[in-house]
């Protein structure tokens, strides 16, 4: 039967009504039956996990005294909301990895120091130091994310080893493991500096910034220790371009390698691939002074000071991030696997009180860190540049972190000048 | 007559009209967004970089030329900048050389031209996104499953780890092969319509007068007739190098950071200054360096080459 361009119109309209019906549903799933009041926007970045964007729209949903809208952003989402906040158009209420000494001392992000008073000593103390400025609080964690040793139970075993409890022995065990299919430590693709950054100056009984706000690795230890990092690739015993990076559990699980640097996110996944067969460690010290580190993140509540409904945004976050304890516990648990950032709910997960999970929450607590909030990109990257050039080039650390230290001089005089 | 003169005036000021209406019917729309959306952005650029502009766009504190010294002191940056001239000298006329050779061979071919201009041409539609992650995860991954590795696997070589390797840089040869496939086609594309315009009586004449086929008349006579392409040819290239972004930040960028090799000064902005790091006026004089840096090039190959200047 020949088609007439008419009906070929007609269907295609019909086809794209029919395509257009549930899309339209689909992105307002954040208000769907939510509540009156002022419409709110609300960001997060992409969860890998599957149900957690259901579940953030759930919560929105059910809010009564706003219609909030949630975005699911996935990109470079910290550079999004940077950007967004410059104007008046960005979100309402949002998640942020900081919010960064700038977005503060710009005044991009309400202080949210009344929301948080009543149960602020419920949250990890290492995890609200960095939203903290000035003794207001810029920001709601949400929920507390570790990075961990992970290594293989049997073949150290099968080697003679014991797990390391120093930098000097997870040098050495991390070559005894390498073989001809299988490196002994994988710490990213890039040889370690991502993936660790400050955390071996921790390990050396350091920081990347003192209380003071002053440098904290300007000591001769901070070359030691970095420097012998350099060993991990000069002897070969690091997994280098792997198809997926640190952050994912996959080297590990396929038995690409025999330890790998990865977050307490991925101990779900690796449990299912080897069953009981691996344990968690904290980076190991070195040196005299040093100390186990483990680093902590929080994804944070924030609420936009340039949005147009900021009283609105703000009571919808006390109400998601500070009242309603069974959702944030829903929100870390459920979906992910995340430590509660309040210490109340954290004790009351059952997931977390046994094997390695229990000991990971045990690092955080007793060897926890958080990157400083007066840590700054540019400081960061100068670092990360100088920690590159040691691990893969064999460059003097000494010489290399004097640089550094001059920039991060430079950059915590700057944000300590203004107001 | 007397009364034609007028009228006949009329109708050439209403042609003229109608003629100007037309230009700006079907050009408006195109000055208005690269107004819009090219010189108000720029112009804002090069104000903020004159400023103290953390975290705003509508900056206060006047600074002059701060923000110039201190990208021009910052040794990464400057590092960055030798990288790509040095960069820029390599992938041009490896790019050049490739894609006239490709468009020499598919004119010449009898059969199946329109198939190889396809074939070749192809690679151009991929997104640099995508290519680059075929790159990084399938050909030129790090481990013994790899494509490349596999291939050295047969000769009993130990796997390399093609990014992450320092010393020998193979990281380059990453980003070179992927640069390459995804550009020559295009350029070969230029070089073809450049040989189709080179009249038959000029090789005709040649012949006539004792030029061999093959180099003395690629020399004497294709070349020269294909200056106008080269010369715009060679420009693209070097624009295109020095905004380099895509694929180096998609094979080399880890989870919070990139490293400091092979590092585009706008991969270098981004991080310190345009993405999370939010000094706009550092990163716009950084920006405005990095256009002078292009102009300069420019405009000295255009006066070199003779770039727009009619033939003959």
């Amino acid at each position: 039967m020949p088609i007439s361009r008419r009906q070929l119109m007609a269907a295609g309209a019909g086809l794209a009504a029919a395509g257009g019906l549930p899309t339209a549903c689909g992105s307002d799933t954040g208000r769907a039956d939510g509540g009156s009041g002022p419409r709110l926007s609300q960001w997060y970045h992409q969860y890998g996990e599957p149900g957690t964007r259901q579940a953030v729209e759930r919560y929105a949903a059910a809010y009564r005294k706003a219609r909030v809208r949630v975005e699911w952003r996935p990109g470079n989402y910290d550079q999004q909301t940077a950007a967004a906040l410059l104007g008046s158009s960005g979100p309402d209420v949002f998640e942020v990895n900081g919010p960064t000494i700038e977005q503060i001392q710009g005044g991009q992000v309400a202080d949210l120091t009344e929301l948080i008073k009543d149960v602020k000593d419920d949250f990890h103390p290492a995890v609200l130091a960095p939203k903290t400025y000035e003794g207001r609080v810029w920001g709601i964690p949400q929920l507390v994310d570790t990075q961990l040793l992970y290594y293989r139970k049997s073949l150290l075993r099968a080697a003679g080893l014991r797990p390391p409890a120093t930098l000097d022995a997870l040098i050495d065990a991390a070559r005894e493991l390498t073989t001809k299919r299988a490196k002994g430590l994988f710490l990213g693709n890039d040889g370690g500096a991502s993936a660790l950054a400050g955390t071996p100056l921790y390990a050396a009984g350091l920081s990347l910034v003192t209380p003071g706000g002053t440098v904290g690795f300007d000591e001769p230890a901070a070359a030691r220790t970095l420097g012998k990092l350099h060993r991990l690739y000069a002897d070969k015993s690091l997994l280098l371009g792997a198809p997926t990076d640190w952050a994912n559990p996959a080297a590990f699980a396929q038995g690409l390698t025999a330890m790998q640097w990865c977050g307490l996110w991925a101990l779900p996944q690796i449990a299912k691939a080897l069953g009981d067969d691996f344990g968690v460690l904290p980076f190991p010290p070195d040196g005299p002074a040093g100390r186990p580190a483990v680093p902590v993140g929080a994804w944070t509540a924030a609420v936009s000071a340039r949005g147009g409904h900021r009283e609105a945004a703000e009571a919808f976050v006390r109400w998601l991030w500070i009242e309603r304890t069974d959702l944030q516990k829903d929100f870390a648990l459920s979906y992910g696997f995340h430590i509660p950032a309040r210490a109340s709910l954290a004790a009351t997960a059952d997931r977390l009180r046994q094997g390695a999970a229990a000991e990971a929450v045990r690092f955080t607590e007793e060897h926890g860190f958080a990157q400083p909030l007066l840590w700054t990109a540019a400081s960061q990257t100068a670092y990360l540049d100088a920690l590159n050039r040691v691990i893969k080039e064999g460059a003097d650390p000494g010489a290399q972190l004097r640089a550094v230290v001059r920039t991060a001089g430079a950059e915590l005089r700057r944000v300590q000048k203004r107001r | 007559m007397g009364a034609a003169r007028p009228s006949g005036a009329g109708t050439r000021r209403t042609r003229q009209r109608n003629h100007t209406l037309w230009f700006w019917t079907f050009v408006g729309p195109f000055v208005a967004g690269l107004t819009l959306f090219t010189y108000v952005p720029l112009a804002w650029s090069v104000y903020l970089s004159f400023f103290d502009a953390h975290n705003t766009v509508s900056p206060t504190e006047f600074t002059g030329l701060g923000n110039y010294t201190a990208m021009l002191g910052d040794g990464a940056f400057r590092s960055s900048l030798v990288t790509f001239a040095v960069f820029t000298a390599f992938i041009v006329p490896t790019t050049y050389v490739l894609a006239l050779g490709l468009a020499l061979a598919v004119n010449r071919l009898r059969a199946g031209r329109a198939f190889f201009r396809s074939v070749f041409f192809l690679p151009a539609a991929c997104s640099y996104v995508v290519a680059a992650m075929i790159w990084k995860l399938s050909v030129f991954n790090g481990v013994r499953f790899g494509l490349a590795n596999t291939v050295l696997g047969w000769f009993g070589a130990e796997p390399v780890a093609w990014l992450s390797a320092t010393d020998p840089p193979w990281y380059w040869l990453v980003i070179v092969t992927v640069r390459l496939w995804l550009q020559t086609g295009f350029y070969m594309l230029l070089f073809l319509a450049g040989l189709q315009r080179v009249p038959v009586r000029l090789y005709e004449a040649a012949a006539l007068d004792g030029a061999r086929p093959g180099w003395q008349t690629f020399r004497h006579i294709t070349f020269p007739a294909l200056r106008a392409t080269s010369v715009a040819v060679v420009l693209l290239l070097v624009v295109n190098a020095f905004q380099a972004f895509d694929e180096f930040y998609n094979l080399l960028s880890g989870t919070r950071g990139y490293p400091p090799y092979a590092r585009p000064p706008l991969v270098y902005l981004y991080y310190t200054a345009l993405g999370q790091g939010q000094d706009l006026g550092l990163g716009s004089a950084g920006a405005v360096i990095l256009a002078l840096v292009i102009l300069v090039v420019t405009v000295v190959q255009a006066r070199w080459t003779g770039l727009g200047r009619t033939e003959e």
